[in-house]
């Protein structure tokens, strides 16, 4: 088992033919990634990478039947790339473009939540799922089949922690970068759930950063549903105050966000805390051996 | 991005926001005619900074006579304002707003920000405005409202009552605050704010609301579909080193150790920093060459980390996902060829390409320490840096 991705999806690229949908795509295909088709308005009925090309989701769902879509589209375009999928009926789809506005992804994330599909990032590596399927950006190499789920807000942290957990022999289930923005598709419970549920995942690493209340919350989760050892750490420990204007940012804050609130809460929860991003796998090595 | 607050209060009278009559001047010559067209016997001189904090740093003056304004135009023009919202540095002073004066009767607070946590625009309101916002904030939490909002709500006209309420809005006011609510929503999403906040929002003699700050943030991620503000950036404001960074694409925050840090991603960039102070050493900046890092921008990241004097070493990080490690690699050698640097430069490649990234810069014949493993790295760099 793993977690939203395997050998079984169904994946279609949407900005296919463009410079970053193409390196990406042959390298998901490569990994062994079944891309059943990819999606570039105008350029329908063309082969690219020797899989079809269509003009819409909608197309590509009636011909090919996919069931993810990835989206490589400049960041303008991505709220109606995102709508068109969960339109034509894609229930999982990976968004990797940084930059989106965030009002676009108020009304994306309603809608989404509304129709009852799953949006990944945007701003994320993506998924993958060791030795399956890749539905990102992420360096394939690094991962190994195994029982660690991993969720990280950032990217490269994401690949961090991979490496660390792939040298020290535990591989991983899945691993799901779930993005940075303000307003992501999905949250880091909406990941814990689905790794507590995963037979394969004995346990979770949750690599978060200082901003926003994403990890308080999470903590909350993790106290009250989360049976499995749960592995985290906090970038930005040494980050200073920026300058800032006005007050609003702090009154909403309310004085948390920062890395040792998190810390603290977490802690608080029964999370197993590492105190340096080099000692993520020496941290679930100690976990696991106690457990 | 942010905006000044003559700029804010322009966008402000564009949705019909009530706003007092002023003229902005960039030049000391121009104050007393300014004065002269506003007309009226008082009027408000304030200093125009991204910052707030104004008004207790000297900054914003009351004055009577058309010559005080010039006067205050010649003590602040090309001057930096310190206050407790600014660096040590505090922010150059290149316009003066120049208002007639309100007559205030009290001050309130009101602010729109997007909540991450409820995924809504949420208005912040507050009967007591002025500086201490955030100290009724802690300690006397009921007397702000956090107020959710939907783009076309059809409730909008209640919630901007309930917002009044807190306010102790009397009846006449709240006639006026809900449709003011109404243009601020309007405001907020047609051009693509993150925040807004109107502190203090006052009721002046004539017990009507106006809107004596204004300060206004835009999503810079929207910045392709509100071209008007690429005008109104004023990159006096900021660090002149991160207003090059981020021209070039690249997220730049300057400190005062003395390892330069060059990273790909900002989380990594802050778990490096946050290595670094873990073995001992004092990270010199912030760096994010970000996801597409080509030869060109790495190049000029090291430029800008060797801007400082203070760098006594550079630590590359790079765990190549998007980026693949050669391109670095390669960035790395034209940087040091282009840049006659003489610091020690030690160079952690992972991840895509990493080895062939690797082989390049020991080929290169140059002085970089090569180290795959982050723990060495950073415990090497805060070694040189001694």
């Amino acid at each position: 088992m793993s977690i939203l991705v395997n050998k079984e999806t169904r994946l279609i690229v949407q900005g296919f033919t463009g410079s970053q949908g193409t390196l990406h795509s042959e390298q998901s295909i490569e990994y062994g990634t079944n891309i059943v088709g990819g999606v570039t308005p105008g350029k329908g009925g063309q082969e690219h990478l020797g899989k079809p090309v269509f003009n819409s989701v909608k197309e590509a769902v009636d011909k090919v039947e996919p069931n993810a879509s990835i989206i490589f589209v400049p960041a303008k375009f991505c709220k109606d790339s995102i709508l068109e999928a969960a339109e034509a009926g894609i229930k999982l789809i990976i968004c990797i473009t940084e930059g989106v506005p965030t009002l676009d992804m108020l009304d994306v994330k309603k809608y989404i939540d509304n129709i009852g599909a799953r949006l990944i990032g945007p701003n994320c590596p993506g998924v993958i799922t060791p030795g399956e399927a890749k539905l990102g950006i992420m360096p394939g190499n690094i991962h190994l089949p195994g029982s660690i789920g991993i969720i990280s807000r950032s990217g490269t942290l994401t690949y961090e922690a991979v490496k660390q957990t792939t040298d020290l022999g535990f591989g991983q289930s899945s691993c799901v970068g779930i993005g940075g923005d303000p307003i992501p598709g999905s949250s880091f419970i909406d990941i814990l759930k689905l790794f507590e549920e995963d037979t394969q995942t004995e346990a979770i690493v949750m690599v978060g950063e200082i901003g926003g209340t994403a990890e308080e919350a999470a903590a909350e989760y993790i106290k009250a549903n989360i049976s499995k050892p749960v592995i985290s750490y906090i970038a930005g420990q040494t980050a200073p105050a920026g300058k800032r204007m006005g007050h609003a940012g702090a009154i909403i804050a309310g004085g948390k966000g920062t890395a040792a609130d998190k810390i603290s809460k977490l802690k608080e929860c029964g999370v197993h805390v590492a105190d340096n991003l080099v000692e993520i796998g020496n941290k679930v090595a100690e976990v696991l051996k106690i457990n | 991005m942010n905006l000044h607050e003559y700029q804010g209060k322009s966008l402000f009278a564009e949705y019909n926001l009530p706003v007092s009559k002023g003229e902005v001047i960039f030049d000391a010559k121009n104050a007393i005619d300014a004065c002269n067209k506003i007309g009226g016997t008082k009027w408000v001189v304030k200093a125009q900074v991204h910052a707030g904090g104004r008004g207790k740093a000297g900054g914003v003056e009351l004055i009577d006579s058309p010559d005080q304004a010039e006067a205050f135009a010649k003590k602040w023009l090309g001057q930096k304002l310190v206050t407790y919202q600014t660096d040590k540095d505090g922010q150059l002073v290149n316009s003066i707003l120049i208002e007639e004066c309100t007559n205030i009767l009290k001050e309130l607070y009101l602010s729109a920000v997007i909540d991450r946590d409820s995924q809504k625009i949420v208005f912040i309101g507050s009967s007591e405005g002025g500086v201490n916002i955030e100290e009724v904030a802690r300690n006397t939490p009921e007397k702000i409202i956090y107020q959710g909002v939907e783009f076309k709500d059809q409730s909008l006209p209640e919630h901007a009552k309930n917002i009044a309420n807190v306010l102790k809005l009397n009846n006449e006011q709240t006639n006026q605050f809900i449709p003011m609510i109404d243009n601020l929503l309007r405001l907020f999403v047609e051009k693509d704010l993150s925040l807004l906040e109107i502190n203090p929002l006052v009721i002046n003699s004539d017990g009507d609301l106006h809107c004596l700050d204004a300060k206004v943030n835009i999503d810079t991620n929207a910045l392709f579909r509100q071209p008007e503000f690429l005008e109104m950036h004023d990159e006096t404001q900021e660090d002149p080193r991160e207003a090059e960074a981020a021209k070039n694409d690249l997220s730049y925050v300057s400190l005062d150790g003395n390892i330069g840090c060059m990273v790909n991603g900002a989380g990594l960039a802050m778990g490096t920093m946050d290595t670094i102070k873990f073995f001992g050493g004092n990270p010199a900046n912030f760096l994010d060459v970000g996801g597409t890092a080509t030869q060109d921008r790495v190049a000029k990241a090291f430029k800008i980390i060797l801007k400082d004097p203070n760098v006594k070493v550079v630590l590359v990080n790079i765990f190549g996902g998007i980026v693949r490690c050669d391109v670095i690699a390669k960035g790395i050698i034209a940087a040091i060829k282009e840049v006659d640097i003489k610091v020690p430069v030690v160079v952690r490649l992972e991840g895509n390409n990493a080895d062939i990234g690797a082989k390049i810069l020991s080929k290169a014949n140059i002085k970089i320490e090569s180290i795959n493993n982050l723990s060495d790295a950073a415990k090497k760099a805060v070694e040189l840096a001694k």
